[in-house]
């Protein structure tokens, strides 16, 4: 049978997992301070609600969420509040952190923290949804969309399919691998709570065809424990394949019709196979969400890991642990290389939406002579959402918003197929941004107006 | 040493294409028909392309330091690529000053007149091919200085097209293997087809051209016989064979910049050139067609990108 995937567009990058790929779930040690950002997640940020000299313990809310789309914060340790002010984030962006310092290892009463599995569940979608919501839990695979907004079906429209995302297309990312092959059963039992949660009879894990022994484990475990209704489908490797849209298409066959339109219009609800992870613990152990898997890899790095990190641990914590950067000139980037953002701030915290740390030497993430587009097609062939990326940047670099939104600038997923695949290393995507921003700006403005 | 970070945004891996890379490979495919050419015609075809390519390299230097006061960009490799395909499509005998003339009008006014790499609405070579067509009729198609006994004489094309030789007496063996007069370039049909395929590999082109402008003019070609009621596989066969179809079809209208950017338009723009090119050698004054077809569908090129845009993701 011929392997599915998404339908137009795509690269196909070096995938470079085998960095990090052997390397086994790591506990990192507790670090003696956290900097937890109140704004982890899209939307609205938290409100702190601790204040300077505060004692708090592991699992306390710290950061009460603001308005529907926004999410709670969680202390990651326990200890004192130092500080509730404003700290640089990875980009150098001053953003309100609660600091802590930590004084041993309490934690809220009610969060189990047996390691004993736990399967049923008879909450209501309601109660799981509420569950799910004070858990702070945001989409893992570093979109942060918070996952109570995703469940909440709105009115008139029906949850047919959950579509968990176990891609991780990003080249050098392991940590959604290494949570499928060491954390099968949380992750399986969370895919059938959020399944309950969504009333929904079917879900499909897809999982690109570079990680055979994740689909064969995971299969063997929905046969031994007997989910009904789980099914997991190999998938041709092929980037962007974790974007929602193109993952969708690639499970289901159906397209997402363009923006507005959302991923429930064609009965899809798509989920990240950490988040699954997270949606077990939050409704079967009560535990929020206060930790992921990070990797961090690199070819120049000497050694490379994936972390189980309390949130907020200062990112030089983990690259001590690696052993450092290394010499010469490096780019650091929360996420991986097609996506990732570059950081500049080695004492940023980790956040909810960083599913690995990249270390790549400068000659790796060296950006090319630009010279004249030679209009050769390739960013046109690679783009997954049916865009001319040739034109979208040229027509931004000349101001034209108008023509830029005639051309569905805003379809733009920002994946990166375009400039990687230019010959003359125009940085496409850079442009397009630019007009995607302004463009979404300018309808946003028009809509306003046309309201009064 | 110590650790310098840098930023930038997103995507942080490049993709090891580069322009330089494609125009290599492009000249790469080339060196089997230039090849057999030399075997075939001589020495000579080896004078002929170098001076067209030295030519159209230092046009386009001198062009781009002291017209437009730029940093030269023969280092992507374009110009050369020029040269090549411009001396493929001359009679080895030419005068090498015609030959240096081609180059200028190749690159002066086909090229760097619209802003050099890129920005030219037509092939650059077929440029200084049509210019020296129409200004030396006789030297362009004088196919004996120069050339072997054995081969001396008219071409496959003029020479069917004007009954001066039956169809039925063509040797398609020769016209296939190399062994017939024409253009340096339009020697072999068969070693243009090798490099065609090692572009198909390479990934440089897309079959959505050659196979449009083969494939239209055999279809063509086949309707014509059937109406004539002989010949039903000679004169299909002949048109691919003969002249510069091949050479047209794979290297020169495959050209990035005046070729449209969608599958979809690819097909349009080569049934274009299929259709205009049989057009002319069945019923024009020319015997050859395909620089005519192929320039006048580089300029409906625009046209075609503006109407064949890609499917939107989402949209039926």
């Amino acid at each position: 049978m011929r392997m599915r995937t998404f339908p137009i567009g795509g690269i196909h990058p070096s995938d470079n997992k085998e960095w990090s790929k052997g390397q086994a779930i790591e506990v990192l040690d507790l670090p003696n301070e956290v900097y937890v950002p109140m704004i982890q997640h899209i939307g609205a940020p938290a409100t702190p609600v601790v204040q300077k000299g505060d004692k708090v313990v592991t699992g306390q809310i710290i950061g009460q969420s603001m308005g529907f789309v926004s999410a709670n914060i969680h202390s990651p340790i326990s200890g004192v509040v130092t500080s509730v002010d404003a700290y640089p984030n990875g980009q150098g962006q001053r953003r309100m952190m609660v600091v802590i310092k930590r004084e041993g290892d309490e934690w809220l009463e009610e969060i189990d923290r047996t390691t004993t599995l736990k399967r049923e569940c008879s909450l209501s979608p309601e109660e799981i949804i509420a569950k799910i919501k004070n858990a702070g839990i945001v989409g893992l695979g570093g979109a942060q969309f918070p996952t109570h907004v995703k469940l909440t079906i709105p009115d008139g429209q029906k949850a047919e399919v959950l579509v968990i995302n176990g891609v991780e297309c990003e080249p050098y990312l392991t940590s959604d691998y290494r949570n499928m092959v060491e954390r099968a059963e949380m992750a399986l039992i969370g895919i059938e709570i959020i399944m309950r949660a969504l009333q929904v009879q079917h879900a499909v894990i897809g999982i690109e065809n570079n990680k055979p022994d994740a689909i064969e484990h995971i299969n063997a475990i929905i046969a031994r424990d007997n989910y009904r209704g789980i099914e997991v489908m190999p998938l041709k490797m092929r980037y962007p394949q974790g974007g929602e849209k193109q993952l969708i298409a690639a499970v289901t066959g159906r397209q997402v019709p363009p923006p507005p339109a959302l991923p429930i219009s064609v009965g899809a609800v798509v989920c990240n196979i950490s988040s699954a992870i997270a949606v077990y613990e939050a409704v079967q152990k009560n535990k929020p969400l206060i930790e992921r898997v990070v990797t961090i890899t690199g070819k120049g790095m000497k050694s490379t890991h994936n972390f189980l990190t309390r949130f907020g641990t200062p990112l030089n914590v983990l690259l001590e642990r690696a052993g450092g950067l290394p010499e010469g000139d490096v780019k650091l980037l929360n996420g991986g290389p097609m996506m990732g953002r570059s950081i500049v701030e080695t004492s940023a915290p980790i956040i909810k939406g960083c599913s690995g740390i990249t270390v790549l030497s400068g000659a790796e993430a060296a950006r090319g002579k630009e010279i004249a587009c030679i209009k050769c097609g390739r960013c046109v062939e690679a783009c997954p959402m049916g865009l001319e990326p040739y034109l979208l940047s040229k027509v931004a670099r000349l101001q034209k918003w108008d023509v830029a939104e005639e051309h569905n600038t805003v379809d733009c997923i920002e994946c990166g197929c375009c400039s990687y695949s230019c010959p003359s290393n125009l940085p496409l995507l850079d442009y397009i941004r630019i007009g995607k921003q302004t463009v979404m700006t300018n309808i946003r403005a028009r809509a306003a107006a046309n309201k009064k | 040493m110590a650790t310098r970070l840098f930023a930038s945004p997103s995507p942080h891996i490049h993709s090891a294409d580069n322009t330089r890379r494609i125009m290599g490979d492009v000249v790469l495919a080339l060196i089997p028909a230039l090849a057999v050419s030399t075997y075939v015609l001589g020495l000579r075809v080896l004078f002929v392309t170098f001076v067209a390519v030295a030519s159209c390299v230092l046009f386009e230097y001198f062009i781009s330091r002291l017209f437009l006061k730029r940093k030269a960009t023969i280092g992507d490799l374009s110009a050369v690529v020029t040269g090549v395909l411009l001396a493929f499509n001359l009679p080895v005998g030419i005068p090498w000053w015609i030959v240096v003339i081609g180059a200028l009008v190749a690159i002066g006014i086909g090229k760097m007149t619209f802003g050099g790499l890129g920005c030219n609405p037509f092939n650059p070579a077929l440029t200084g091919r049509i210019f020296l067509l129409i200004a030396y009729p006789v030297e362009m198609t004088d196919w004996t200085t120069g050339v072997p006994d054995a081969l001396s004489g008219s071409t496959m094309l003029p020479a069917v097209k004007y009954h001066l030789t039956s169809l039925a007496d063509v040797n398609f063996a020769h016209l296939f293997g190399g062994v017939m007069n024409g253009s340096m370039g339009e020697i072999s049909a068969v070693a243009l087809l090798v490099g065609g395929i090692y572009l198909l590999v390479r990934k440089v082109i897309s079959w959505h051209i050659p196979v449009a402008v083969l494939g239209t003019m055999a279809l063509f070609a086949f309707a014509t016989a059937i109406g004539q009621g002989d010949l039903m596989w000679q004169l299909p066969l002949f048109h691919l064979m003969a002249g510069g179809a091949m050479l047209g079809a794979i290297f020169m209208a495959t050209d990035y910049s005046t070729s449209p950017m969608t599958h979809k338009g690819m097909l349009i723009y080569g049934v274009g050139i299929g259709v205009i090119t049989m057009v002319i050698r069945l019923w024009g004054a020319y015997p050859e067609g395909m620089s005519f077809a192929i320039f006048i569908m580089n300029a409906a090129t625009p046209l075609i990108n503006k109407y064949c845009r890609p499917k939107r993701f989402g949209t039926k």
